[in-house]
């Protein structure tokens, strides 16, 4: 059964067309690598599943009830966790605290309550176990790599019970070393059952990691296929509008 | 591998020595230290009890705002209208209480116009968009203008049926013959330590000032704890408007005049950071307290009062250098 179903969705912005009578459903368990160029309206559909944005038409649902969102925290209300393009997290602060931002542990009654460390970095830390990344709940933001700070941000996500994960371009901007690092978070969050949305320009990283490709261009999907029966220069020709539409 | 993935995750890499050592506020703490060691054998009168009293109380004031300011400056603003609210505040207290009203009447007006002060500076940071130097510059011009107004620049040294109280308040020596304005400034300190560091709005406060974007995405109520912030360092410029009051027995419209800058170089002497994220309680006590040794020093030395600017300038920016070559050793 799917996690996540959109039917029909689209978004204009007074006479833009952002997206255009998308359907899709998403698998738990799945990778999923959402392709396309600057505009295609990857950014849309995404903000419209995170709640940033509210459909023009259509409906999603999730686990089969009628999926209507108006701010973002009513989406990871519902289970729907992203991990955003600069991360979003502070330097100034530790691992956990990061982690915890927002929706930090406490102890205590009433108004005398207070923040639970200790509980926090035990359970940072092993999140960060469960990755097999190797970062340290109590060490700050600033001195991380850039693969331990895409698992402070993932680490994030799995905090509460997440369905989807939506991760845009979360290899962008660091080493290759930590590209595979990641890779493997994104795996790890496949393992236990939760579905990987990956938003990213780099083919090498979709063919590796994602179970489907789905391509948009110009407000519409394209594609919506099997990794295994698709190539990257099927891909790179449905990007660019040089093959125009597959089943 | 030797050192599987649990060991690293629960290693700590920081020792309680090596934090202490790199702490700004901790080489402050030793240079008053020090400087008190120094000033006890060079001069007969810095260790008599009467100075050291004088002294503690002066830190005192300026120690008490700039514990608000703290927050302010984690947050990454700045609130440069704390010498006027200061005055307004102590002006109002002054007014009230010389109309005739108790002193509790006088001092719940005082404390509402500091909110109210604060609140309209934190609207206007918070939900307009202006930056904090501007509307905070703004506020120094006006709650300045209106503690004139209020007291249609005189000197008010008369506070009704409730005079000798307010005295008391201020200028009193309740608990061991230590001044009442000292006992403030630690009960204050240690709710400001509490708050930073154990409260989920002392988490948010940093997290604000460490990455404004971050915390608004992960749900953290930006706005509202701006307008928090400044309110808070309105709220402890009342409160030492009010203290002064009573200490000095008298309030001049021009009480305070300048107090933001003394105030922001205590926190920034105590290792508070002017981009944002960092600073502590206890640093904006000691960067107060440095401020205040080097002056009383300068003093009892028979150096000229026109080198006091000179000697804290220095002091601000030895302090800061001390952070910078830190950071140059980290990134290296």
């Amino acid at each position: 059964m799917a996690v996540l179903e959109l039917t029909n969705i689209s978004k204009h912005f007074g006479a833009i067309q952002a997206v255009n009578d998308v359907s899709l459903s998403i698998e738990p368990g799945q990778v999923v690598g959402l392709m396309g160029d600057n505009g295609a309206g990857k950014s849309t559909l995404v903000k419209m599943i995170a709640g940033n944005f509210r459909p023009s038409h259509g409906t999603m649902r999730m686990d089969d009830k009628e999926l209507i969102l108006h701010k973002p925290v009513e989406a990871r209300q519902h289970g729907i966790e992203i991990v955003h393009q600069d991360l979003a997290l502070c330097n100034n602060l530790t691992a956990a605290a990061n982690v915890y931002l927002g929706r930090e542990l406490r102890r205590g009654v009433g108004p005398f309550r207070i923040l639970d460390y200790a509980a926090m970095y035990k359970r940072a830390g092993q999140i960060f176990a469960e990755l097999k990344s190797e970062t340290r709940p109590r060490d700050l933001v600033k001195q991380m790599s850039g693969g331990q700070r895409q698992a402070v941000a993932i680490a994030r996500t799995m905090l509460s019970q997440a369905k989807i994960v939506l991760m845009d371009e979360p290899t962008a901007a660091i080493s290759v070393r930590q590209v595979a690092e990641v890779l493997n978070l994104i795996r790890h969050l496949r393992d236990q059952g939760i579905a990987v949305v990956l938003i990213s320009h780099r083919m090498p990283d979709v063919f590796d990691v994602a179970d489907r490709v789905i391509v948009m261009r110009r407000g519409r999907k394209v594609a919506d296929k099997a990794i295994a029966l698709s190539s990257p220069e099927e891909v790179t020709g449905l990007i660019t509008g040089a093959i125009e539409q597959v089943a | 591998m030797a050192v599987t993935v649990d060991q690293t995750i629960a290693q700590k890499q920081h020792s309680f020595l090596s934090r202490l050592f790199s702490s700004q506020t901790f080489w402050v703490v030793i240079a008053v230290i020090l400087a008190c060691i120094f000033l006890s054998f060079a001069t007969d009168a810095f260790a008599t009890s009467k100075n050291l009293y004088n002294i503690t109380r002066n830190i005192t004031f300026v120690a008490i705002v700039a514990l608000g300011m703290t927050f302010v400056i984690i947050t990454g603003g700045i609130d440069l209208s704390v010498g006027s609210v200061l005055c307004l505040c102590s002006m109002v207290l002054a007014v009230t209480m010389h109309a005739g009203y108790s002193i509790e009447i006088g001092i719940l007006a005082s404390i509402a116009t500091a909110l109210v002060i604060g609140a309209f500076n934190g609207i206007f940071i918070a939900y307009l968009g202006f930056p904090p130097f501007v509307v905070t510059l703004g506020m120094l011009s006006i709650a300045r203008s209106l503690a004139m107004v209020a007291s249609n620049n005189t000197v008010v040294f008369q506070f009704g049926p409730d005079h000798d109280k307010l005295l008391a308040l201020g200028g009193g020596a309740w608990v061991f013959g230590i001044a009442n304005p000292v006992l403030y400034m630690i009960l204050l300190a240690l709710i400001t330590g509490f708050i930073l560091r154990w409260t989920k709005f002392g988490r948010h406060i940093f997290a604000i000032g460490g990455n404004e974007h971050a915390a608004t995405l992960t749900g953290v109520p930006v706005r509202q704890i701006k307008v928090a912030v400044y309110m808070i360092s309105a709220l402890s410029a009342g409160i030492a408007g009010i203290i002064e009051t009573g200490w000095l027995g008298a309030v001049t419209t021009n009480l305070g005049n300048g107090m933001e800058l003394q105030v922001i170089a205590a926190t920034v002497i105590g290792g508070a950071n002017l981009a944002g994220g960092v600073g502590t309680a206890f640093g904006a006590i000691v960067g107060a307290a440095l401020i205040e040794v080097i002056r009383n020093s300068l003093g009892l030395l028979g150096i000229n009062a026109f080198w006091q600017g000179t000697f804290i300038g220095g002091a601000i920016l030895l302090a800061v250098l001390f952070d910078r070559i830190r950071n140059f050793r980290r990134s290296d």
